[in-house]
């Protein structure tokens, strides 16, 4: 019967975490989805990156305010989870605060003093986000893409936090007045700079209560975190965790530096070479099906954009600093990136339903994101400077306006009559290459 | 350039106008005062003239690879067949094409902006900077996309102002977080799409906030939509648009 408790743990610890892991599993499948990219360079600039934009925090900070109140919540939730730690093998073991009886008392007060101060910071951190949200009502938390599940969302992972933060507290505090009136299994450990003040709304409750209140504190606690856990692969929180790979797979070149497509670069290669045959038997290796230019769906982008998609905060910085954004278009960053990750997720789940994904008379293209969207940006790369965590919607809309123009020949005119200009001219205006040096003459 | 090949040399450096300085009229003015500055410093320079042709910019960020990919080996095939080595060009758009995407393709030179260029002739002493008619006055700068955010560069023509010894103010926005004219990405070459207003006119009334009489600034394209923001806002009268090799040029009489 003494054990019941230990089994209990262990089966939703496991349920917890399984739950987690096949859902993890699923968004890496979905992200392999994506073309292959090519990360094994530039590796010292790459974790260099890791530490300073996603251990280090540095682009949050751009903005003080937020920053300062995310770099609260952020290293409480990290440094809180050494406490979770001790959490899990008191619950497997039955034991009560493990971690006194190993480490030295004085470490261990500070510990969990840390802890609490944290907590407390952490709770201030996310009223304050809160109230940012809800009251002062920031114009990116208001947009158009935000409406519905997003904005809920970002409110759910604050309440999530706030009764987290209380419950540990709580926790505490009743740990401390079964401390002091010498409850056996209780020892004396720990040192609570915040839960002290609430330890006098339980003056004169019975053992019996408090035990109640601090095992049900307790429980709760662990349970909501197993619950936050898996409630990640619902939400744009998933940013706690992909936000580390991601900026490691981010940009190490300048940022004006685009790709080039290979695949148009061996034709170009051929159709400007004066020696090659085009009657010639093509190459063995060639003759694969002819590459697909540009993206239209979630499969033509690479790992990297879809992982970006998966790691997207929907903190829509990138979208507050768009110039066409700011001007009244449609385009937004912010949701080019959310766009693109629900459409990943309707196409994992009819892999889920057909084991294989069948054609659902779908895409990104149009389906979620409109021409008008794509013709809208001015490639400034602000909102790639933006990204606290090094996603780069811009180079989705690259690769769409590439498919548009390249395999729909769906410019907007004005386009095509510069890029014909370029074409014969050489330049995006009618006048003649021979007149390229006239500015010498003239005064 | 054949010019010079001709008589089998090779000059110091090549200088790209681009498509802008060779045809647009106001960017022409911009190509004029940098060739004097170039020519005061006795700096050997050559351009390609008629064999130039455009970088592949707007093409590539219209989506249009093939016809970027074209105009790049166009251009590759002319610069190696001349053994250049190194660039200098007005345009950041030139600079950021031929300095990040040409190598892969098979063209690798030294590029560089114009500010970064004269920046280096003036710590070489070969040119010399004073403030002339700029002195004391309040300038603000425009950082152009493709010279700041694309490539990293905010100091060379910030430099060059301190040079002049004007008076900087520096608007809300700047460098990194810089606004776009919203010319790039072939804007240039187009319509907006439908918004509730154009978005050289927001730069131009950030550039107002700072109440300078001056927007300086260092991309030919900047220059157009900058210009016809102050027409837009009819402020003409007390508020210029000028590069800043104009600016060094003009301080100097030249
Ligand atoms: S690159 Fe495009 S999407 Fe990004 S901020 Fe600039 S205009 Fe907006
Ligand atoms: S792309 Fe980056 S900046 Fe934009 S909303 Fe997502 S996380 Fe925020």
């Amino acid at each position: 019967m003494q054990y019941i408790p230990n089994i209990l743990f262990i089966i939703a610890l496991a349920a917890g975490i399984g739950y987690f892991t096949f859902n993890i599993r699923k968004i890496i499948r979905n992200i392999k989805l994506g073309q292959k990219v090519d990360a094994s360079d530039h590796k010292s600039q790459r974790w260099s990156n890791v530490f300073r934009i996603a251990l280090g925090q540095s682009k949050m900070v751009v903005r003080p305010i937020p920053g300062l109140l995310h770099i609260f919540v952020y290293v409480g939730f990290v440094i809180i989870n050494i406490e979770v730690l001790e959490i899990i093998i008191d619950g497997i073991f039955g034991t009560h605060r493990v971690l006194s009886t190993v480490l030295p008392t004085g470490l261990y007060n500070f510990l969990i003093a840390s802890f609490e101060i944290l907590a407390f910071l952490v709770l201030v951190g996310v009223i304050l986000f809160w109230t940012r949200r809800n009251i002062q009502k920031l114009k990116r938390f208001w947009a158009r893409e935000m409406k519905g599940w997003p904005k809920n969302d970002g409110n759910i992972i604050l309440y999530f936090e706030m009764v987290l933060m209380i419950l540990f507290l709580t926790m505490n505090a009743a740990d401390q007045s079964l401390q002091s009136l010498g409850v056996a299994h209780y020892v004396e450990a720990g040192s609570f700079p915040i839960s002290q003040f609430i330890v006098p709304f339980f003056d004169g409750l019975s053992e019996g209560t408090l035990m109640v209140i601090e095992r049900s504190a307790w429980w709760l606690h662990i349970l909501g975190i197993l619950a936050f856990l898996n409630y990640l692969y619902f939400s744009k929180h998933l940013h706690i965790l992909l936000a580390f790979p991601n900026v490691y797979f981010g940009r190490v070149v300048p940022q004006g530096k685009f790709k080039n497509l290979a695949s148009v670069t061996a034709e170009v290669k051929m159709m400007m070479d004066p020696d090659a045959d085009p009657f010639a038997a093509p190459d063995e290796d060639a003759t694969e099906a002819p590459a697909k230019f540009g993206a239209s769906d979630v499969m033509d982008l690479s790992t990297t954009q879809l992982l970006g998609a998966y790691t997207c905060t929907e903190c829509g910085r990138c979208t507050s600093v768009c110039p066409a954004n700011m001007t009244g278009k449609l385009l937004s960053p912010r949701k080019i990136m959310m766009d693109t990750r629900d459409r990943l997720e309707e196409v994992g789940r009819n892999i889920d339903k057909n084991g294989e994904f069948k054609p659902d008379d779908k895409q990104l293209l149009n389906d979620y994101i409109l021409p008008e969207e794509l013709w809208a940006c001015t490639t400034c790369n602000a909102c790639v400077e933006a990204c606290p965590v090094s996603i780069e919607p811009m180079s989705i809309i690259m690769d769409m306006r590439q498919y548009l123009v390249m395999e729909q020949s769906a410019a907007p005119q004005e386009l095509n009559t510069a890029m014909t200009n370029i074409e014969n001219n050489g330049a995006p205006w009618p006048y003649n290459q021979q007149d390229r040096l006239n500015w010498m003459d003239e005064n | 350039m054949a010019e010079y090949a001709a008589q089998g040399k090779l000059p110091e450096v090549l200088f790209f106008v681009g498509c802008a300085g060779s045809f647009d009229d106001r960017a022409k003015k911009i190509t004029k005062a940098f060739v004097k500055l170039l020519n005061k410093a006795n700096i050997d320079f050559a351009v390609l003239g008629t064999e130039e042709s455009c970088n592949g910019d707007p093409a590539k960020r219209a989506g249009n690879e093939f016809l970027f990919q074209m105009q790049a080996m166009t251009n590759i095939e002319v610069l190696n067949g001349y053994g250049i080595k190194k660039i200098v060009t007005t345009c950041p758009h030139c600079f950021n094409t031929i300095g990040n995407e040409y190598p892969e393709l098979g063209g690798k030179y030294e590029v560089m902006h114009h500010t970064q260029f004269l920046k280096s002739l003036l710590k070489e002493g070969r040119l010399k900077v004073e403030g002339g008619k700029f002195k004391g006055k309040k300038i603000t700068f425009h950082d152009p996309c493709y010279l700041g955010r694309a490539n990293g560069e905010y100091e060379a023509p910030r430099n060059l102002l301190e040079k002049l010894e004007v008076e900087l103010v520096e608007m809300k926005r700047n460098k990194s977080n810089g606004m776009c004219c919203g010319a790039g990405g072939a804007q240039m070459f187009k319509d907006a799409e439908p918004g509730d207003k154009e978005i050289n006119v927001a730069r131009t009334e950030q550039a107002q906030e700072t109440s300078a009489e001056i927007i300086a600034t260092g991309c030919p394209f900047c220059m157009v939509m900058m210009t016809d923001g102050v027409k837009a806002k009819n402020a003409e009268e007390n508020l210029q648009v000028m590069d800043i090799a104009e600016m060094i040029a003009s301080a100097d009489d030249l």
